[in-house]
C-alpha cells in the first residue's frame, strides 16, 4: 500500500511532465485504435460474406458483362437452390462526392439471397411491383433525408442519361455491419432503357449470385457452373462471396499494410518518448535511491518503484486512450459516415490498446528501473547537494 | 572485564581508479571504537573519512582489510546481506538530509520500518516516539520543503534512530545547517549517546562540532594520526 502511494505521488512530482507522457501516450493508444479499426473495417465486406452465395463473373474481369441467357442454365447446376442477378450501375446523385453504391438487380431472388436486408413486407411488395422504384439503406436515407414515395435522379455513368427512382422502401441491416447506403432497382428498368438506347447492351449482367444448398457443397457449384461455359464467348469465374470480397481489399492491401505500419510506429515513438521521460525521471532521483538503499532497500525495491510508476504511467495513458476511442469513433461515424457507415471499435481493439500501453510501459522502464536500481550507493549520494 | 569494541578495523585499504591511474584513499587503517562513543573523524578534503564512514556503514567495499561491527564482519557479506544489515544495524545523517521529498516528515522516518514485519499501528507509534525524541510531533504531516533545514536535519535523525540501531553514521550532518540548528542537531545527537547508548561515528570539517564528540580522530593522506 505505501508503496503503492509512493509510485503515485511520485508521479505527480513533475506534474506536468506526467501530464504530458499520459496525455502522449493516450493520443498514441487512440491513434493505434483508430487505425486498427479502419483496418478492421476495411476487411468487413470480407468477414460478413456468407459461405452460401457464390458470385459468378466473367472472366476476364468484371468490367466485362456476361449474358442474362445464363441464369437457366445456372439454376439447374446440382447444389444451386436459388440464383440472382445484377449490374453495377454507378449513378451519381448531385455529384461524384456524393457517392454511394447502386445496382441494378433482379429483385424477388436478390432479396431472398440477402436476409441481412431487412425490409417491411409492404415496403417489399411495393418495391417488386414498381419497376421504377427503388430501395435504399436506412442510413442512405438518412442522409439525404429521403422517405418513402420520394423521387431520387441518378446521372447514369455506364448508362447515360437521368435516371429516375421512386423510395419504395428503406430497408435496414440484420446488424450493424451490415451495409446499409446502398440504392437496389430493377435490373428489368435498366434493360428495358438500354434495348432503347444501345441495343448491344442488353440482356447483360454484371454477375449472377448464387444461393447454394450448403457452404460443403459450394466449391462443386463453382466448378461445375465455370465448366458450364468454358470455350464461350464468356466464360466464367465463379467464387465464394469471402473470396470475391477479398479481391476488391487485395487491391488496396498495400495502403492497409502502411496504415497497419503507420500505427505501430505510432506506439514505437511514444515508446521512445516515455523511455526518455522515465530515464530522466530515474536519472533525477538517482540520489533518493541511493538514500533508500542506505536505509535497507534493496535493488528490486528501487526497481519495483520505478518499473511500477513506468506502468502507472503507460496504464493511465492507455485508459484515457481507450475512454477518448469511444466518443472519437462516434465522431468518425457521424461525421464521415460517407465513407465509414459504421464505425465500431471491437472489443480486442480495446484490448489491444491496453496491450500497447502495457508494452509501452514495460519497455519504457526498463533501462531507468535497471539504472536506478543497480546505481552504487556512494555513486548516488555524491548527487544530492 | 572490559566491554568488547563495538568496531573493529584492521588493515583496512581502499583506492579508487580514475581512468588508468588507481588512486590510494585509505592505506592499513586499524583501529576500535568503543560501544557508545560519539567519535568525531577529522581531516582535509579527500583525506578518506568519508570513505572510512561509508565502509563502517556498509555503503562501500573494501579492497583489503576486515570491518567487525558488533562482532559482525562486514567485509563479507554481500550486496543483499549487507542491505538487511544496514536495515537492521546502522542509522545514516547526512549532510543534506537526503529526505524524499514527496513524503511527509512521518512517512519518512516510517521508511525504514517498511523492511520490518511491524504492523501499521506498531510503526505508527515506533514514528510518534522518535518523532517525540527529536520534538517534531506537531510538524508530522509536514513535507520536507515545508521544514527548516534544522528541522529536516531532525527528522533525519528520527530515521536513523527509528529502527534503534546501535550505529548511527553522520556525514557533515551539521555542515548545511546555520549556527543555532547546528548547535540543537550536535546536542540531539550527544543526546543519543548519553540517553540512548548510541555509537556515534561522525565526519566533519567543523572544529565547533568535533568539539561536541567525546573523541576526535584526524585522517590525513588516507592514514589515521
Amino acid at each position: 500500500m505505501f508503496f503503492l502511494k509512493f509510485v503515485i505521488k511520485n508521479i505527480f512530482r513533475h506534474r506536468l511532465r506526467s501530464i504530458l507522457t499520459i496525455v502522449g501516450v493516450a493520443v498514441a493508444v487512440l491513434a493505434y485504435g483508430l487505425l486498427r479499426t479502419l483496418v478492421g473495417l476495411w476487411y468487413a465486406g470480407v468477414d460478413r460474406a456468407s459461405d452460401t452465395r457464390l458470385i459468378t463473373r466473367n472472366s476476364i474481369s468484371l468490367i466485362f458483362p456476361l449474358p442474362v441467357s445464363y441464369l437457366e442454365r445456372i439454376r439447374g447446376v446440382p447444389g444451386v437452390k436459388k440464383v440472382a442477378y445484377g449490374s453495377w450501375f454507378g449513378g451519381i446523385y448531385i455529384d461524384e462526392k456524393h457517392f454511394f453504391a447502386n445496382y441494378a438487380v433482379e429483385p424477388k431472388s436478390y432479396l431472398e439471397l440477402y436476409p441481412e436486408f431487412v425490409l417491411p413486407e409492404k415496403e417489399k411488395s411495393a418495391f417488386l411491383m414498381d419497376r421504377k422504384a427503388c430501395i435504399v439503406g436506412n442510413r442512405l436515407a438518412k442522409t439525404y433525408g429521403w422517405k418513402i414515395g420520394d423521387l431520387v435522379t441518378l446521372k447514369g455513368t455506364i448508362y447515360p442519361g437521368q435516371w429516375e427512382f421512386v423510395v419504395r422502401g428503406i430497408y435496414h441491416g440484420a446488424d450493424r455491419t451490415t451495409e446499409e447506403r446502398v440504392l437496389l432497382f430493377h435490373w428489368d428498368y435498366l434493360n428495358e432503357a438500354v434495348r432503347q438506347t444501345a441495343a448491344g447492351r442488353a440482356d447483360q449482367v454484371g454477375f449472377y449470385i448464387i444461393g447454394v444448398t450448403s457452404p460443403a457443397v459450394a466449391p462443386d457449384v463453382a466448378v461445375a457452373v465455370d465448366a458450364l461455359f468454358k470455350n464461350s464467348l464468356a466464360e466464367t469465374l465463379t467464387e465464394t462471396e469471402r473470396a470475391f470480397n477479398l479481391g476488391f481489399v487485395s487491391m488496396t492491401e498495400a495502403i492497409m499494410v502502411a496504415i497497419q505500419i503507420v500505427s505501430y510506429m505510432v506506439i514505437a515513438i511514444i515508446m521512445v518518448v516515455a523511455a526518455n521521460t522515465m530515464a530522466m525521471t530515474a536519472r533525477e532521483r538517482l540520489g533518493e535511491y541511493a538514500t533508500m538503499k542506505t536505509l535497507g532497500f534493496t535493488a528490486p525495491h528501487i526497481g519495483g518503484i520505478i518499473f511500477g510508476e513506468s506502468v502507472a504511467i503507460s496504464l493511465a495513458g492507455g485508459i484515457l486512450g481507450v475512454v477518448l476511442t469511444f466518443p472519437a469513433a462516434h465522431w468518425i461515424e457521424v461525421e464521415l459516415a460517407q465513407y465509414f457507415p459504421f464505425f465500431s471499435v471491437s472489443r480486442e481493439t480495446i484490448l489491444l490498446e491496453m496491450l500497447a500501453a502495457l508494452t509501452v510501459g514495460v519497455v519504457s522502464g526498463i533501462f531507468p528501473t535497471w539504472r536506478g536500481s543497480t546505481i552504487r550507493i556512494a555513486a548516488g549520494l555524491k548527487r544530492i547537494g | 572485564m572490559t566491554e568488547p569494541p563495538i568496531v573493529e578495523i584492521r588493515n583496512l585499504s581502499k583506492s579508487y581508479r580514475r581512468g588508468s591511474q588507481i588512486i590510494p584513499v585509505l592505506s592499513g587503517i586499524s583501529f576500535d571504537i568503543a560501544r557508545g562513543e560519539f567519535l568525531a573523524l577529522m581531516g582535509p578534503s579527500g583525506s578518506g573519512k568519508s570513505t572510512l564512514l561509508n565502509l563502517i556503514a556498509g555503503i562501500d567495499f573494501a579492497d583489503t582489510g576486515s570491518i567487525q561491527i558488533a562482532g559482525v564482519e562486514i567485509t563479507g557479506l554481500s550486496e543483499t546481506e549487507l542491505a538487511h544489515w544496514r536495515a537492521g544495524n546502522v542509522g545514516f545523517i547526512f549532510q543534506f538530509y537526503n529526505l524524499i521529498p514527496v513524503l511527509t516528515a512521518f512517512e519518512n522516518v516510517e521508511l525504514p520500518l517498511l523492511l520490518t514485519h511491524l504492523t501499521r499501528k506498531e510503526r505508527r507509534e515506533h514514528v510518534e516516539a522518535v518523532l517525540s525524541v527529536v520534538g517534531l510531533t506537531d510538524r508530522m504531516d509536514h513535507y520536507p520543503a515545508q521544514l527548516s533545514g534544522g528541522q529536516q536535519q531532525r527528522v533525519a535523525i528520527a530515521r536513523a534512530i527509528v529502527t534503534d540501531p546501535e550505529i548511527l553514521v553522520a556525514d557533515e550532518p551539521t555542515g548545511d545547517l546555520d549556527r543555532a540548528s547546528a548547535e540543537e542537531i550536535l546536542s540531539l545527537m550527544d543526546r543519543l549517546v548519553t540517553e540512548f547508548g548510541k555509537t556515534v561515528i561522525m565526519v566533519t570539517h567543523d572544529p565547533r562540532a568535533a568539539e561536541k564528540a567525546h573523541l576526535v580522530r584526524h585522517l590525513e593522506k588516507g592514514e589515521l594520526q
